[in-house]
C-alpha cells in the first residue's frame, strides 16, 4: 500500500473520532448535594467552622464587586467592616463561628456571580435580588434586607418635577446590565423612550452626569449614596417605584446546591431574630423612606 | 475528433471523478452521522443544549437580538463611510512633499501614531462621556453618535496606514510616468496612484470591515442597545447562554458574505494585474 | 542658427557621494533626432530624468525652447505637458484601459473634452494598428503592444519633444522591431526625439546626431556614420569594439 491512501485513512480516522474528543471535554451532569434539611443552628454542630465545608477549611470566603459601592461597602474595601453588606458578612461569619480575621474576600464582577459554574467563593454579597430565574442558577441564602428601586435625576433634566410612574414614561431612563433596577424599569415604568443599558452604574451616573439620560434606576440606598454623596451633581431623588408583584428582597448567592446555603440561612434567620440585621440598617442605610412613592 | 485512445482516456478519467464524488458525499455523510450520535449520548450532552442551544430561549430572544443587530448595522454602515473618507484623507495628505506642508504631515503622523495605540474601549469612554462633560457648544450627546465617532477616530488610522503601504507599494515608476505626461501632484494621486493602492490593499482592507462589524457593538457601553448587549440582557433574565449563541450566529451570518466578496474582488484585482 | 528646441548646458547631477553626470553640453534642434548611446550606469536615463525635471539639477541649465526650465521657480507639471516620456518599462496605468491611458492627458491636463480626446486617441491608435485594442487592459497586451501604446500616449497632447529611454530593452527581441518601426515612422514625421538606445543598428539607421555617453560626461558626438565607423576619442572606440564583439552591431 503506497503512502497516500495510508495517510488519507489515518485524517479519516482522526476527523471522524473528533466528536468523540469534543463530547469528552463537555461537562457532566452534577448531582446537587443538598444539604438534609432540619433544624440548623448557626455556629454549632453542621453548622460550625470545622464542620462546614467552605472552599478553604477554617475559612469563609466572601465575594463582591469591584468597585463595590457605598453604602453597601466602604472606601471599595469590603475587609473594613464598615457599609451595611460588609457588616452583615462579618455577622453571618460571627454567627457561623468565624473570627473576622478568619474571614476573606474575593471579587467577583456582579454578572459573573450569578451565573452557573465554579464559584470562587463561599458567599456573595453583593446588593442580590432574589429572583426565581435566578434561582435556576445560583442559590440564595435567606433575605437580608428589602429593598425598593428608585429614580434619581439631575436637577436641571426633564424629570426633575415628575411626581407619578406615568411622567417618567417619556423621561429616558438607563440601568445597569442585569439588574431589577433595569427589570423595574421595564416592567413598571415601560418607557417609550427605550431603556439605556450599562456595564455598571459607573458608567450609569457618567451618562447621567453628561444628560444622556434623564433618569437613572437604582435600588433606594444607592439612590440615597448618589444624591447625598454628589456622586452626580445637582441630582435627586425623583421617588420610589412600587414593587413589581412581589417586594424585592437581598439575600446572599451561593453556588447551586452549595452544602453552606442552609447555614448561611439559619444565621442570617439569626440575625434577624435577634435585631442585628434592624441595627445594622438604621446605622448603615439610615436615609431609607424619605423619598416619595411614585404611583 | 478524437482517437479511440484519447476516448478511452476520457472515460477512465469521468469514472474517477463520479468515484471521487460519491466517496466525498458519503464520508461527508458518515462523519454527520458519527458527529451528531456521539456528541447528543455524551453524558454532559443535555446540560449544554439546554444551557447554549435552547430553542425556547433561542426564539424569545431573537426579536430583541434583532433589534439590537440592526443598530449594529446602521452604525457599521455610517461608520465605514466615514472610515473610508477620514482614512483617504489622511494617508493623502501624508504624501505631501515639500517643508511647506510639515505641519499637516506631522498632525496627521501624530494622529495615526495615537489613535492605532489608543483602545478603542479607552476612546469609547473618552469620547462618549468625556466630549460631553466638557459642556461645549455644538458638541452631540447621542451615545451612538458619539460611539461612531470613537470608532471612526480608531479605524481611521488603521486604514490610513493600510492606505500608506498601499501608496507606498504603489511602483515609482508609474509616479514617474503620470508626472511625465504633466499630471500634478495631485492629480496623480487621484487618478493614478491611490486607484492602484486601494486595489492593492483590498483584502486588508475588507478584513478591517469585518473586524470592525464586531466592534461595533462596543458602542453599547454607553448605553446604545446593540446585538450583544439585547443579548447580554436576555442572557441574565433567561439564565441561559443561547441569546450569545443566537447573536455569535448572526454576526458571522453577517460576515460570511463579506468575507466571500472580499475574495472574489481580490481573485478578479490579482489577475487584473497579472498577479496569477 | 535658429535657438536649438533643447539645450542643455553643464548639467551636473550627484546621487550622494556618486557623481553620474558631471557637465553635461547637448543641443537638439527641432525635428532632429539625437541618440544616446553609452554603456549602463553611464549617465543616459538621469539626463532623460533630469530633462524631463523628474530630477533636480545639482548645476548646469537646461533650456527648453529659450526658457530655463530647471530654474526651481519653473512650474514643472507646466514644462512636462510639452515634453513626452517614453520609458524602459512602458509603465501604462493598469487600472485604465488602453484608451483611458491614452486619452487621459489630454482630458485632464490639457482640458480636451472626453470625446474629442477618445476620438483623437483612436486615431493614434489605428494608424498603429491598435485601434481594436482600445478598451482592453494593459495586462492583456504583449510588451511590444504595451510599449507602442506607451509611445501614442506620450504622443497623445502633441508634446514638443519626445523621450525615449531604452524603449526597447525590456521586449523580447521579436517584438522590438515593431516598436523602432513606429519610431522611425515618428522620426520620418519631422518629430523632436531625444532618445537612449542600446539598439547600434537602429541608431545607425535614424539617428541624426549620435552621442556617446561615458561616466557622466559626453564624450564624443556626431553623425552616425562618422561614429560607428571612425570615432576618434579611444572611450568610443572600445565601447563600439565591445558592441562589435557582442554581435550587436
Amino acid at each position: 500500500m503506497s503512502v497516500r491512501p495510508r495517510l488519507t485513512a489515518l485524517a479519516a480516522v482522526t476527523a471522524l473520532s473528533s466528536p468523540l474528543w469534543i463530547a469528552a471535554c463537555a461537562p457532566a451532569d452534577q448531582d446537587a448535594a443538598a444539604p438534609a434539611a432540619g433544624q440548623l443552628v448557626p455556629g454549632q454542630g453542621t453548622c460550625a467552622p470545622d464542620q462546614l465545608k467552605t472552599l478553604k477549611p477554617g475559612t469563609f470566603t466572601f465575594g463582591t464587586d469591584d468597585p463595590a459601592y457605598e453604602p453597601w461597602f466602604s472606601s471599595n474595601d469590603p475587609a473594613n467592616g464598615k457599609g451595611f453588606e460588609s457588616a452583615v458578612a462579618y455577622a453571618v461569619a460571627g454567627a457561623l463561628g468565624y473570627k473576622p480575621e478568619q474571614v476573606s474576600w474575593v471579587r467577583v464582577p456582579f454578572n459573573a456571580a450569578i451565573q452557573p459554574g465554579v464559584k470562587t467563593y463561599d458567599a456573595d454579597l453583593n446588593e442580590f435580588s432574589i429572583t426565581d430565574e435566578r434561582r435556576n442558577a445560583v442559590d440564595f441564602s435567606a433575605p437580608y434586607y428589602d429593598v425598593t428601586q428608585a429614580v434619581v435625576t439631575t436637577k436641571s433634566s426633564s424629570a426633575a418635577g415628575v411626581t407619578t410612574l406615568a411622567g417618567l414614561r417619556a423621561v429616558k431612563l438607563g440601568a445597569q446590565v442585569g439588574t431589577t433596577s433595569y427589570d423595574a424599569a421595564k416592567t413598571v415604568i415601560t418607557p417609550s423612550a427605550g431603556i439605556s443599558v450599562y456595564n455598571s452604574n459607573d458608567d450609569a451616573k457618567q451618562a447621567l452626569a453628561t444628560g444622556q439620560i434623564q433618569g437613572l434606576v437604582v435600588d433606594l440606598p444607592t439612590a440615597f449614596q448618589i444624591t447625598g454623596a454628589g456622586e452626580v451633581p445637582d441630582s435627586v431623588i425623583v421617588g420610589q417605584l412600587p414593587a413589581a408583584g412581589a417586594p424585592e428582597q437581598f439575600g446572599a448567592v451561593l453556588d447551586k446546591g452549595s452544602p453552606l446555603t442552609g447555614c448561611v440561612s439559619a444565621a442570617v434567620e439569626a440575625l434577624r431574630a435577634g435585631g442585628t440585621l434592624v441595627k445594622l440598617t438604621d446605622q448603615w442605610l439610615a436615609q431609607a423612606g424619605s423619598a416619595p412613592q411614585l404611583k | 475528433m478524437t482517437s479511440p485512445r484519447q476516448q478511452e482516456r476520457l472515460a477512465y478519467k469521468r469514472s474517477r471523478a463520479r468515484r471521487s464524488t460519491v466517496i466525498a458525499f458519503v464520508s461527508t455523510l458518515v462523519f454527520a452521522l458519527v458527529a451528531w450520535f456521539t456528541l447528543t449520548s455524551a453524558p454532559g450532552w443535555p446540560r449544554v443544549r439546554d444551557s447554549f442551544f435552547d430553542p425556547h430561549t433561542a426564539l424569545a430572544a431573537l426579536p430583541h437580538v434583532l433589534t439590537g443587530l440592526w443598530l449594529n448595522v446602521r452604525v457599521l454602515v455610517v461608520c465605514e463611510v466615514a472610515i473610508l473618507a477620514l482614512g483617504l484623507g489622511v494617508a493623502a495628505l501624508r504624501t505631501l512633499r515639500g517643508p511647506v506642508w510639515f505641519p499637516v504631515r506631522a498632525l496627521a503622523t501624530a494622529y495615526v501614531d495615537l489613535f492605532r495605540g489608543l483602545p478603542l474601549i479607552i476612546c469609547l469612554y473618552l469620547v462618549g462621556f468625556g466630549l460631553p462633560g466638557l459642556r461645549l457648544t455644538g458638541v452631540p450627546n447621542d451615545p451612538v453618535l458619539l460611539g461612531g465617532i470613537a470608532l471612526v477616530l480608531i479605524y481611521g488610522a488603521y486604514v490610513a496606514e493600510v492606505l500608506r503601504a498601499g501608496i507606498d507599494s504603489v511602483h515609482p515608476s508609474q509616479l514617474a510616468a503620470a508626472r511625465s505626461i504633466g499630471l500634478t501632484h495631485a492629480q496623480t494621486m487621484r487618478i493614478v496612484v491611490l486607484p492602484q493602492a486601494v486595489r492593492r490593499v483590498l483584502p486588508p482592507l475588507l478584513n478591517d470591515f469585518v473586524a470592525l462589524q464586531k466592534d461595533c457593538g462596543l458602542i453599547s457601553v454607553l448605553g446604545a442597545v446593540d446585538a450583544v448587549r439585547a443579548a447580554q440582557i436576555d442572557v441574565a433574565h433567561f439564565y441561559d447562554f443561547t441569546p450569545y449563541v443566537v447573536a455569535g450566529l448572526l454576526f458571522v451570518v453577517l460576515a460570511v458574505p463579506c468575507a466571500r466578496l472580499a475574495d472574489a474582488t481580490t481573485r478578479r484585482l490579482a489577475l487584473r494585474e497579472g498577479a496569477r | 542658427m535658429s535657438e536649438p528646441l533643447l539645450r542643455i548646458s553643464g548639467l551636473v547631477k550627484r546621487y550622494g557621494p556618486h557623481t553620474v553626470l558631471a557637465g553635461v553640453d547637448l543641443e537638439v534642434a527641432e525635428h532632429e533626432v539625437v541618440v544616446l548611446i553609452g554603456a549602463s550606469g553611464s549617465g543616459k536615463s538621469t539626463l532623460l530624468r533630469c530633462v524631463n525635471l523628474l530630477e533636480d539639477v545639482d548645476d548646469g541649465l537646461i533650456l527648453l525652447d529659450g526658457e530655463d526650465v530647471s530654474d526651481p521657480r519653473v512650474d514643472a507639471d507646466l514644462v512636462r505637458r510639452r515634453m513626452g516620456v517614453v520609458f524602459q518599462a512602458f509603465n501604462l496605468f493598469p487600472h485604465l484601459s488602453v484608451l483611458d491611458n491614452v486619452t487621459l492627458a489630454p482630458r485632464i491636463v490639457h482640458g480636451v473634452p472626453r470625446d474629442d480626446a477618445e476620438s483623437a486617441g483612436l486615431a493614434l491608435l489605428r494608424r498603429v494598428g491598435l485601434e481594436d485594442k482600445a478598451s482592453a487592459y494593459p495586462d492583456r497586451l504583449s510588451g511590444g503592444q504595451q510599449q507602442r501604446v506607451a509611445i501614442v500616449r506620450a504622443l497623445a497632447y502633441e508634446p514638443r519633444l519626445l523621450l525615449l529611454d531604452e524603449i526597447t530593452s525590456a521586449l523580447d527581441p521579436e517584438l522590438v522591431g515593431e516598436v523602432l518601426t513606429l519610431v522611425r515612422e515618428l522620426a520620418a514625421q519631422g518629430r523632436t526625439i531625444l532618445m537612449a538606445t542600446h539598439e547600434m543598428g537602429f541608431a545607425r539607421q535614424i539617428a541624426d546626431r549620435v552621442c556617446f555617453l561615458d561616466a557622466g560626461v559626453l564624450v564624443e558626438s556626431g553623425p552616425p556614420e562618422r561614429i560607428f565607423t571612425e570615432p576618434t576619442h579611444p572611450r568610443t572606440q572600445q565601447f563600439l569594439s565591445r558592441v562589435i564583439a557582442a554581435g550587436r552591431l
